[in-house]
């Protein structure tokens, strides 16, 4: 199951070409971009693992792809994420956010009913992968 | 305020022009005018006194890259020439100047990306503990990517007396980004003549890969005077025909003296000749035209210490 999180992540994934592109608009709009890598992406886990700082003052697309590379080399079948912050409005708002690596199996997510008084159905989405520990998911 | 639109902004569309047949001729004189170089050449040669060697070698790049994109339209393949640099000379002799011009010229050529210069020392890629050097090195060369990174008096990186110095592993960091990312990035060094012999002849990795050595000879009297004349130019003064010469004898006696800093020996004694004509026309008479305001007479550079003898 192929997992939709973020920006265009019901395109076909992006190429690097694509990815400098994106990351170059983000730079142009004065908006810092940082990496997060996580092998647990079950929607509800919306922090992390961050890959870094985030990166400031960086004029030039080719600093935030030395990174990715960098975080893809280590993490080479983790789920990758790239974020634009726009600090704008006087806090940190994320801008733009989208997935930039993705292992190459995905298995999915298992749906569970939990029966409870009365009769209620309770649903709740289990991630085949995070049956294993964490580091050997994927 | 952005504005999100269903679809980003149209890209700069690249110019993707057909390959010249083999029997081409190019103008080379227009390609030249079109790539805006003559304007940064012509001002290069105009704010900067002297410094031959250095204006020769900074055309012969510049040549170098515009042939370089001849040669691609007629299909020749090279390689991105290696552009590290390494300036030398004594103090004041205009190298940090002639870094920030060479950023905006490597841009106007379509060497580098954006042409932002990003000034460094060793406080800013050196960390101070354990594992704190390779981020603060990687944070900066990323910052400078696109453009020119500019370090000053690179020779402090590499301290030979304290082998655990840190500085040793923000230069392989910087060597590897140097050999690696040739594309993204040009890396100018600078400093004193001396040092950076010995900060080469420890490191033979860095020396060779710069091919740039580029050295900075030290100004003549002469010199220090028409660049004291355009700084003087540049704010609003004039000398008196008088003041003229005590400024000529001033620079002549400063340069024997010891600390002299060319260019900026002469900056700091505008700056206290400025003072000295303020502290006149305040004590003096009571009205003042445009003249008075803009003249700096022989009196304010005579009452230096130079002349007595000591620095100052």
């Amino acid at each position: 199951m192929r997992i939709t999180q973020g920006a265009f992540s019901y395109l076909p994934d992006l190429t690097d070409a694509e990815i400098t592109l994106q990351i170059a608009y983000a730079l142009d709009n004065g908006w810092p971009c940082s990496i997060e890598y996580t092998d647990d992406p079950h929607p509800r886990n919306s922090y992390w693992e961050m890959w870094g700082l985030p990166m400031f003052d960086l004029k030039d697309p080719a600093g935030v792809l030395l990174e990715l590379n960098e975080c893809r080399k280590t993490f080479p079948s983790h789920y990758i994420r790239l974020n634009a912050y726009d600090a704008r409005y006087g806090r940190q708002t994320t801008a733009m956010q989208f997935l930039v690596q993705r292992p190459a199996k995905e298995p999915g997510f298992r749906l569970t009913r939990e029966e409870t008084a009365d009769r209620q159905v309770r649903y709740t989405l289990h991630a085949y992968a995070a049956d294993r520990p964490e580091g050997e998911r994927y | 305020m952005t504005t999100f639109g269903m679809r980003p902004p149209a890209l700069e569309q690249e110019v993707t022009r057909e390959l010249l047949p083999h029997d081409a001729v190019v103008d080379l004189r227009s390609e030249r005018a079109d790539s805006g170089t003559d304007g940064v050449l012509s001002a290069l040669d105009a704010d900067l006194v002297g410094l031959a060697p250095v204006k020769t070698r900074i055309r012969e790049i510049a040549a170098l890259l515009l042939v370089d994109r001849v040669r691609a339209r007629f299909g020749v393949e090279t390689g991105r020439p290696n552009l590290h640099m390494c300036f030398t000379g004594g103090p004041g002799t205009g190298k940090t100047t002639v870094a920030t011009r060479m950023a905006e010229l490597l841009h106007r050529l379509g060497h580098v990306r954006k042409g932002h210069l990003v000034a460094v020392t060793r406080d800013d890629l050196v960390g101070q503990y354990v594992g704190h050097t390779a981020p603060k090195t990687r944070e900066v060369l990323k910052r400078a990517m696109g453009g020119v990174l500019f370090i000053d008096e690179a020779y402090s990186l590499y301290r030979a007396e304290n082998e655990r110095d840190y500085g040793v592993e923000a230069i392989e960091i910087l060597l590897q980004v140097m050999e690696n990312e040739r594309e993204d990035l040009v890396v100018i060094l600078a400093g004193y003549r001396d040092r950076m012999d010995a900060f080469f002849s420890s490191n033979p990795g860095m020396g060779s890969r710069i091919a740039h050595h580029i050295a900075f000879p030290d100004y003549s009297t002469a010199e220090l005077e028409e660049i004291g004349r355009l700084m003087l130019v540049s704010e609003g003064y004039t000398l008196s025909p008088e003041a003229e010469v005590a400024f000529r004898e001033y620079i002549g006696l400063r340069r024997e003296q010891p600390r002299f800093a060319n260019a900026r020996s002469v900056r700091n004694a505008i700056e206290r000749a400025r003072l000295r004509h303020a502290g006149r026309l305040v004590e003096g008479s009571a009205h003042v035209g445009l003249a008075e305001l803009t003249t700096l007479l022989p009196s304010d550079f005579r009452a230096s210490r130079v002349f007595q003898g000591g620095a100052t």
